[in-house]
């Protein structure tokens, strides 16, 4: 944490309220306090149905969550979180029972907090070098079920703060892509003053919150009220808008647009290429939850089919993977298996899904690696041959690599596969630019500061350069790049300033221009 | 939400509508597509630009009616919009200079095939056009591809016009003709096979322009996806055209009907829905 931040937070802590707040209840009280449970529907009721499965924090809950925090002279949590929200302030606020200005704290960095406070891998972020977690082996102060208690509770309110707007400078700048480093960064830049647009590719804006994550775990209802609120703050959404083919970035430059930020995602799904593959009924995640999160294939009254079986076996260990599965359930699946090559405790999905998922009765054959498909004569998948693996030495990625046990192989039945196991970038983008600089793997590069390109006017953040990582490191992304957008563009009005200085008469500007 | 601006029969089976979008119309080359849908609750489907024109900002499409999307679409009258159409999609045909070029169609292929055979012949080709349909009311464009065509061979399975037999009868013809030094197929998946089976057999290079089930068209979901040169390639960025003697046509025809029963079931209430109102 650098001192000019640590300086301001300490000013901060020392405002009457915090010193009030704190006198109030003595550290010792503080933590003895349990950490509150988040109430949920039961597993039984829940995967039957899509509705969402964490019931949120009631306002006594959040309070007394709110009052486990101890208001450390130095908040590591803050340090944890991409996005630097100021913790230890908006939580202060639900301790004092000022819920709306939790919520205007969180929305000072994070323009989706009910999005964050539902998605974010907490445990590895923010929780995880909170106070409780670092030095009293305690579970941590639930900052993730607060941060979604505090913007639910603006939301239910009917009360929603549109943030301040600075005066509009009338310098047009586009996002590419509207999901959730787009919409950061577009939040951003529109509070700047900026003229901003966004541009999506699909009918729906919101990217992968809305075709990525199922209803269970992120309501559309949520999504659709925070890109309101980026509406009311001036933002144009366009949808149905593929930048490099509906139009070039060079089309968008000659029709006034200064600046571009690349959010495109990350587009093609991994297949494993192993024999069968292509039979019907094996679906990427990314179609089988397309079809049903975008185009609600499982609602006879849409048009758009989806083949969900009685035996599903979804393969990968990451949210995704566990989004799907959970899905299938809902579907009607009697069993919905993960099939993860690695143990349990190297899967990379939230701890909470996980959990989630063995509750609802999520069948999980972890070290299984799939090695074939077979199919009925009219091609659709009806089995799949697995094979057992151990763990070997560590990889690279510092978990123990999985080695295959020879003659361990054996079938299980299945009617629908969904292969979760990554994505790579969209090339769309980088295909249509030739001289963006684009990674072996295809992700745009960027230097890490200012998430600028090899083109000084285009930036670009979240999957399409991470090549698939979360939601909130994306939308850190999105704040990043339209941090380093203004500077470049103000720099830019300089340069231009600087050189008119230097012509004797409008003349020679005009024939400069020219 | 785009426009319909005209609206044409080619036969009871077969629309032709003429849509506003503007950008597309300046941006696509042959070979495009885009992907539309039409309603809150539509599902998104593939269709190939027929043909654009800049000046009034309209693209045309063909549309023939065999599932839910497409006779929803065939319904839709003058002056009534396309809830989305997003494209260009795709990468665009590539068109060079080879000499002889046998361009087949095949029913509604057809019309994915004129501003192929528009740009062939642009790019100083001859171009020998075979378009084949079951009966005479099916063949479309006809006019439009003798405009752009050296030569028009037409065939019906049932003879009601032009010659009686399949494309394949009428590209034999042509073959054992005269030299061919590239052959162009677009139209039922089945189509294409044979038409690949009959230039291998004379060794013509062949494209063929595959119309797999879609659903975001941007490279996101795989749905499209078929094996070329024993890869997984994806139809919406790395085609819609390939080396047609790389196709694995079989599994593409068995992906192809992923959902027929459902999509019958779909189709089936759908019309009923649509007889009572």
């Amino acid at each position: 944490m650098n001192e000019g931040l640590l300086e301001f937070l300490k000013r901060e802590r020392e405002q009457e309220w915090r010193l009030e707040l704190r006198s109030n209840l003595k550290n010792k009280e503080r933590t003895q306090l349990e950490r509150n449970h988040m109430p949920e529907q039961a597993a039984d009721r829940r995967n039957k149905n899509f509705t969402e499965v964490n019931e949120g924090l009631s306002e006594e809950q959040a309070m007394l969550e709110a009052s486990r925090c101890l208001d450390c002279p130095k908040p590591t949590c803050i340090t944890g979180c991409p996005v630097g929200i100021n913790i230890p302030k908006f939580i202060k606020k639900i301790e004092s029972g000022e819920f709306l200005d939790a919520a205007s704290v969180l929305k000072e960095t994070n323009a989706l907090p009910a999005v964050c406070g539902r998605v974010c891998p907490q445990e590895v972020q923010c929780e995880q070098v909170c106070f409780y977690t670092q030095k009293l082996n305690k579970p941590p102060v639930a900052i993730g079920h607060l941060e979604r208690f505090a913007a639910d509770y603006e939301r239910n309110s009917g009360k929603i703060s549109v943030p301040k707007i600075s005066n509009k400078n009338g310098i047009r700048v586009a996002s590419i892509g509207s999901g959730p480093s787009g919409l950061a960064f577009a939040g951003d830049m529109a509070k700047m003053g900026y003229d901003v647009t966004v541009f999506e590719a699909l009918h729906e804006i919101g990217g992968v919150l809305k075709y990525g994550i199922p209803e269970f775990r992120l309501p559309n209802k949520i999504v659709d009220v925070e890109i309101d609120n980026l509406e009311k703050m001036g933002v144009n959404f366009v949808k149905n808008f593929i930048v490099g083919k509906t139009a070039s970035i060079e089309d968008l430059q000659k029709e006034g647009f200064t600046a571009f930020f690349v959010g495109s995602g990350a587009g093609l799904p991994n297949f494993m290429h192993i024999p069968g593959e292509n039979y019907i009924g094996i679906y990427s995640s990314n179609e089988y939850l397309t079809r049903i999160n975008l185009m609600n294939a499982a609602d006879p009254e849409f048009d758009t089919p989806v083949l969900s079986g009685k035996n599903v076996a979804v393969i990968g260990g990451g949210n995704t993977a566990m989004d799907s599965v959970r899905t299938a359930k809902r579907l009607g699946a009697e069993r919905a298996m993960i099939i993860y090559r690695r143990s349990i405790e190297e899967m990379p999905a939230r701890v909470e899904e996980i959990k989630h998922a063995k509750e609802e009765g999520i069948e999980f054959l972890n070290l299984h690696n799939p090695v074939e498909y077979y199919s009925d004569e009219k091609g659709k998948v009806n089995s799949m041959k697995v094979q057992k693996m151990e763990l070997g030495e560590p990889d690279t990625s510092g978990r123990r690599r999985p080695m295959p046990i020879e003659g361990s192989e054996y079938l299980i039945d299945v009617d629908t596969v969904v292969v979760s196991v990554g994505v790579s970038p969209n090339p769309l983008i980088p295909q249509s630019m030739k001289e963006l600089d684009v990674s072996a793997w295809g992700t745009i590069i960027v230097d890490k500061e200012k998430m600028q390109t090899s083109i000084p006017d285009i930036f670009a953040g979240g999957d399409i350069v991470r090549g698939g990582a979360t939601v909130i490191l994306a939308m850190g992304d999105g704040r990043k790049s339209a941090a380093a957008m203004d500077r470049h563009i103000k720099e830019k009005v300089r340069n231009i300033l600087s050189l008119i200085k230097e012509f004797n008469t409008i003349g020679e500007i005009l024939d400069f221009a020219r | 939400m785009n426009r319909v601006v005209e609206k044409e029969y080619f036969s009871e089976a077969v629309v032709k509508l003429v849509v506003e979008a503007p950008r597309i119309a300046k941006n696509r080359k042959a070979g495009h597509f885009v992907i539309v849908r039409v309603g809150q609750k539509g599902e998104r489907i593939p269709l190939t630009i027929a043909g654009a024109d800049i000046e009034s900002g309209t693209i045309t499409l063909i549309v023939q009616k065999v599932g839910v999307t497409s006779i929803k679409l065939s319904n839709l009258e003058e002056g009534e919009f396309i809830t989305d159409v997003v494209g260009p999609l795709g990468e665009p045909t590539h068109i060079e200079k080879v000499g002889t070029v046998l361009a087949c169609g095949g029913g509604v292929g057809v019309a994915p095939l004129l501003p192929i055979v528009e740009a062939l012949k642009k790019a100083g080709n001859k171009v020998i056009t075979v378009l084949a349909a079951r009966t005479k009311e099916l063949i479309i464009l006809e006019e439009q591809m003798r405009m752009h065509s050296d030569e028009v061979v037409i065939m019906t399975d049932d003879g009601s016009y032009g010659k009686k037999g399949l494309v394949t009868n009428g590209m034999e013809e042509v073959i054992k003709r005269e030299k061919v030094d590239l052959s162009v197929t677009v139209g039922p998946a089945v189509m294409m096979k044979y038409c690949t089976i009959l230039t291998k057999k004379y060794d013509i290079p062949t494209v063929a322009s595959l119309n797999t089930l879609m659903v975001d068209g941007t490279g996101m979901c795989g749905a499209c996806r078929v094996t070329v040169g024993g890869k997984t390639k994806f139809v919406c960025v790395d085609g819609p055209e390939f080396d047609a003697f790389e196709v694995d046509f079989d599994e593409m025809l068995l992906r192809l009907n992923s959902y027929k029963p459902s999509e019958t079931e779909a189709y089936e209430t759908f019309q009923k829905k649509y007889r009572k109102a």
